[in-house]
């Protein structure tokens, strides 16, 4: 429990487009996939997935079509689409560009300036 | 796409709203299904791993709601939420609600009638086919529409730019269908009107240029679909039927479409006959004399042709016609105008007036947003603490605005549905009103879905302009400061808006006052003006004997009998007879020459004279004083040398000075020299703004007239005398179409023009007051609210009142002072316009210029009792306790 950082603000729908883009999930799944790709280290309100899965639906970026679960189970999958895919690619390039940056500043030394 | 998307989910969640919920709430349980899985699979038992899976999910109602939100669906339920949400709080505050929607609701009302009334006259166009290239010809120089029947003929022949050319004039005529003489109203029309305007009859057919084989070759008679309608109970069998017309048998051919109501909007004829049956409708015959003035010409441009190419044809003509008939025709123009109102002649003051109310009527909707404005943002001041409640209580910014213009919306949407209603019931009456006695003089107004249209945009975006003024309040408030501290006034800028907008609109308000004022004083002075004769106690019998078939000397000798008849009836004390009594509709002139002149050009004329014919009783019936002279004898006949009655102005124009005018001569043309007997007093003779015109009268067995109204003075009541008249002139002549009416109810149709103007101005200024009323008791009462606390601690400190109401109210008076001042000195600008149409309209009048004053001060003491009042009972003591 205490490695897991709460997720910041706005990067919930990457994370979701990011889970998705590695194969269709339902929501239960999209959850797990998010906690298996971040080592466990995301925490994620459960509830608060779905307001954010039918935005990204909304915005066009992810479809969704009932199915069958591995657990034999009704569920709705999500899949992503074009702009979805799109959308992901210069959503994690902005990330990673930040990121870099905040890694950069932090680990600024004393003697480096 | 992502468009397609939006509307594809909105629209889906707005149709299968059921089945969206349902598939909603499956998928959030089959994800806590799947927890439970999981959870069971570690070791718990089923019912505790599913408990424990729906604590981890989180708050379900919660995060069901918000999904619904991502849903777009939602934005209609959180609308209507605020709707009902926006009508309760307007309702829990019914004085301000209804003072919003009634201000709205007179700011959109004006307009509604106003626009309707500038659609029905300027906007909308004659109701004919291809209406847009349609033209009027006028004769220049004159400005006036009137243009002779053979220079009709020539323009119609000789101009290259028309694809035909119409004539027509007005006229009434006895109509008899069988033992029921009444007048009728109609067209005299060329053969070819129809043709030349493209209208297809609604049942038989129309006359056409083929029927004309000379003077009276073509009895036939067109009907109107409304006279049809009312007089012939739309029984299709009246075709081919044969009807008296001024006595002589005339064929009905058929019956106008519907909506065709002739060629000039404010007359709808109930007939129309063909122009070369001139004499047995009008009596005479002016078909051959270039000088007889008397008819309107309209066509249609060729396609291609524009107005300017055209006008330079008709040039050509022009110049023919100067070179051929250098007598009659000088120095003439065919300029081009828009028909529908006799050309510019009513044309120009009706679109003037008409375009000047229109600017008046957007001023008051501007004086009404205005107002709203600073209602709303007054209210929204007042309700700061609410707002900064629910700020602090977690509501957004976004939420509260949306709200905040769902108010706007709603009085918006109230005030203009009321204001629409409210035209239309003025707009009804105004299209059934018969300004003009029996003439079927009026204008049909009845708005149409592109006024309803208009309004109601108007109304909303009006709501949108007044409902974004407390915005910048909103967005700026600090929640916790105002919790902390109260509502607390805005300091800083010395002018805010709101005074500006208050000022704008005293200003428009002071102007309306203004020309409503003047307006009013005009007319009461016109009705006390000097006619030159005598409405009050004099009935008038309007007749034409041509329609009752008297011709040649039998027309004498019944106009005799008839004045000899009205003589005797007991009561009466002078009766005369005059071919069309002055301010009627409609005048006769003629130019005159000096004696000595040799050259009788038109341009040579010494002046153009209004010319009556007249018994010799008519000056002494009329209340017309004779200045010197004598009036006609019984012996001024066809046999004895022509003789005149003159007033002043002629005598003037003609002799240097009245005062030797009598004895002296003058010449109608080369061999009518003609004596004047006799100089009357001026007056008003066309119309009652005209400038003097000079006026001749000639002695009717002298210049014979079919055309007869009888002058009968008399203090009797009108409605015994009127009884007594009627049943003599039947005794004379059962077949005689007549009317008979007071004086006073005549000139109703001279008086038409200033009386609309005084009603439309007044109307305008009663709503720019209450306007101004409102919105200056807004202001002072927002003032007062803002200032309770302060007056207070001056009222505890020992102010006088005098004091408190000079600082509660003083910044109010002194916007009021200057509005006023504004609206005063534009009013009186404005009236420049105004006199055009209302008689002795100046504001230069001590009368005026303090009602203004006096008007808007007792506006703006009536506006700011209530906060005054408010201000005065200020209680320090509780005004400490509660803040």
């Amino acid at each position: 429990m205490t490695n897991q950082a709460q997720i910041l603000p706005g990067t919930l729908d990457l994370l979701i487009l990011k889970a998705v883009s590695l194969g269709p999930l339902h929501g239960y799944g999209v959850l797990l996939r998010i906690a298996q790709i971040s080592g466990e280290a995301l925490l994620i309100e459960q509830g608060a997935l779905y307001p954010a899965l039918f935005r990204l639906v909304r915005q066009g970026l992810l479809t969704a079509s009932w199915g069958t679960s591995e657990n034999n189970r009704r569920a709705k999958f999500y899949e992503l689409t074009a702009d979805g895919r799109k959308r992901l690619r210069t959503e994690a390039e902005g990330w990673n560009r930040l990121a870099t940056a905040m890694a950069t500043a932090l680990a600024a030394r004393p003697e480096e300036i | 796409m992502k468009l397609f998307a939006y509307l594809q989910s909105f629209a889906s969640t707005l149709f299968q709203r059921p089945t969206v919920n349902k598939e909603m709430e499956e998928e959030l349980r089959s994800h806590i299904q799947h927890r439970a899985d999981d959870l069971e699979r570690s070791g718990l038992p089923r019912a505790e791993a599913e408990r424990r899976a729906s604590i981890e999910f989180g708050g379900y109602e919660r995060f069901r709601q918000e999904s619904h939100e991502s849903l777009a669906g939602n934005f209609l339920e959180t609308l209507a939420q605020d709707a009902r949400h926006a009508t309760r709080v307007l309702w829990k505050s019914p004085g301000f609600s209804v003072v919003a929607i009634l201000t709205l609701a007179l700011g959109i009302g004006a307009n509604a009638v106003v626009f309707s009334i500038m659609n029905a006259l300027i906007l909308r166009p004659l109701n004919v086919p291809h209406s847009q290239s349609l033209y009027m010809i006028e004769m220049g120089k004159d400005k006036t529409p009137m243009q002779s029947y053979p220079d009709y003929v020539d323009l119609r022949d000789r101009n290259r730019s028309f694809d035909g050319l119409a004539a027509y004039n007005l006229s009434p005529s006895g109509l008899d269908t069988g033992n029921n003489p009444s007048t009728v109203w109609l067209y005299e029309a060329s053969g070819n009107y129809f043709d030349v305007l493209g209208i297809q009859p609604y049942i038989g057919r129309f006359f056409h240029s083929s029927d004309e084989h000379g003077p009276n070759s073509a009895p036939y008679i067109v009907l109107s679909y409304d006279y049809w309608h009312s007089h012939f109970h739309r029984d299709t069998g009246v075709v081919g039927r044969v009807v008296q017309l001024n006595k002589h048998p005339y064929t009905i051919l058929g019956v106008a479409p519907p909506k065709f109501r002739g060629t000039e909007l404010f007359y709808a004829p109930n007939l129309w006959v063909p122009m070369v049956n001139q004499e047995q409708v009008e009596g005479w015959n002016g078909l051959n004399d270039r000088g007889a003035r008397g008819v309107l010409i309209i066509g249609h441009l060729k396609a291609g042709v524009t107005p300017a190419q055209a006008t330079a044809d008709l040039g050509t003509v022009a110049a023919y016609l100067a070179k051929t008939y250098p007598k009659e025709e000088t120095n003439i123009t065919f300029p081009l105008t828009h028909p529908g109102l006799l050309g510019d002649m009513l044309g120009g003051p009706v679109r003037a007036f008409v375009s000047g109310l229109m600017l008046l009527a957007s001023l008051i909707l501007l004086a009404a947003c205005a107002n709203l404005g600073s209602l709303f943002a007054a209210r929204a001041a007042d309700r700061s603490r609410e707002m900064a409640l629910r700020l602090a209580l977690g509501s957004s910014r976004k939420r509260i605005l949306r709200q905040l213009l769902m108010e706007a919306v709603i009085v918006a949407t109230a005030g203009g549905i009321a204001g629409i209603a409210g035209s239309i019931v003025l707009l009804r009456w105004l299209s059934t009103w018969q300004p003009v006695p029996n003439m079927p003089v009026n204008v049909i107004v009845n708005p149409d879905a592109s006024v309803y249209g208009v309004a109601l945009l108007l109304a909303l975006l009006s709501g949108l302009i007044f409902g974004l003024m407390p915005v910048r309040q909103v967005l700026r408030a600090n929640p916790y400061q105002i919790v902390k501290a109260g509502s607390t006034g805005e300091h800083g800028r010395r002018v805010t808006l709101r005074d500006v907008l208050l000022v704008v609109q005293i200003t428009i308000c002071a102007v309306l006052v203004t020309s409503s004022l003047v307006a009013v004083r005009g007319l009461l002075r016109t009705l006390r003006s000097n006619f030159g004769f005598q409405p009050q106690n004099a009935m008038l019998v309007e007749t034409d004997l041509d329609m009752a078939g008297y011709h040649g000397d039998q027309t004498a000798m019944m106009q005799r009998r008839m004045i000899d008849a009205m003589n005797s009836i007991p009561g009466v004390t002078a009766a005369g007879l005059v071919d069309r009594p002055p301010l009627a509709l409609g005048w006769s002139s003629a130019v005159v020459f000096s004696e000595n002149a040799t050259d009788f050009r038109l341009s040579h004329a010494a002046a153009e004279a209004i010319r009556y014919s007249v018994s010799s009783e008519y000056t002494e019936a009329a209340g017309t004083t004779l200045l010197a002279g004598r009036t006609f004898t019984l012996h001024d006949d066809k046999n004895a040398p022509r003789v005149a009655l003159v007033n002043q102005e002629f005598a003037r124009k003609l002799f240097g000075s009245p005062n030797n005018a009598v004895g002296k001569y003058f010449r109608l043309s080369e061999k009518e020299r003609i004596q004047v007997v006799g100089l009357l007093q001026d007056g008003k003779y066309k119309t009652l703004t005209e400038d003097q015109q000079p006026a001749m009268f000639f002695p009717i067995l002298q210049s014979p007239t079919s055309a007869s109204w009888l002058v009968v003075r008399s203090s009797r009541d009108p409605q015994q005398l009127a009884a007594a008249m009627d049943h003599k002139l039947r005794e004379l002549d059962a077949g005689l179409p007549f009317s008979i009416k007071t004086w006073s109810r005549e000139l109703d149709s001279a008086l038409f023009a200033s009386r609309v103007a005084t009603v439309a101005l007044g109307v305008l200024g009663i709503l720019g007051a209450m306007l101004a009323v409102t919105g200056i008791f807004g202001m002072a009462a927002y003032a007062v609210s803002k200032r309770l606390r302060e007056l207070g601690i001056r009222i505890a400190l020992g102010a006088q009142r005098k004091e408190v109401l000079q600082a509660a109210l003083g910044r109010a008076f002194r916007l009021l002072a200057f509005g006023s001042l504004a609206g005063l000195l534009l009013g009186i600008a404005a009236t420049r316009v105004l006199s055009l149409v209302v008689y002795q309209a100046t504001p230069r009048d001590p009368i005026v210029l303090g009602g203004v004053v006096l008007t808007m001060l007792a506006l703006g003491l009536l506006a700011t009792w209530i906060p005054a009042q408010r201000a005065l009972s200020a209680d320090p003591l509780a005004l400490l306790r509660e803040e």
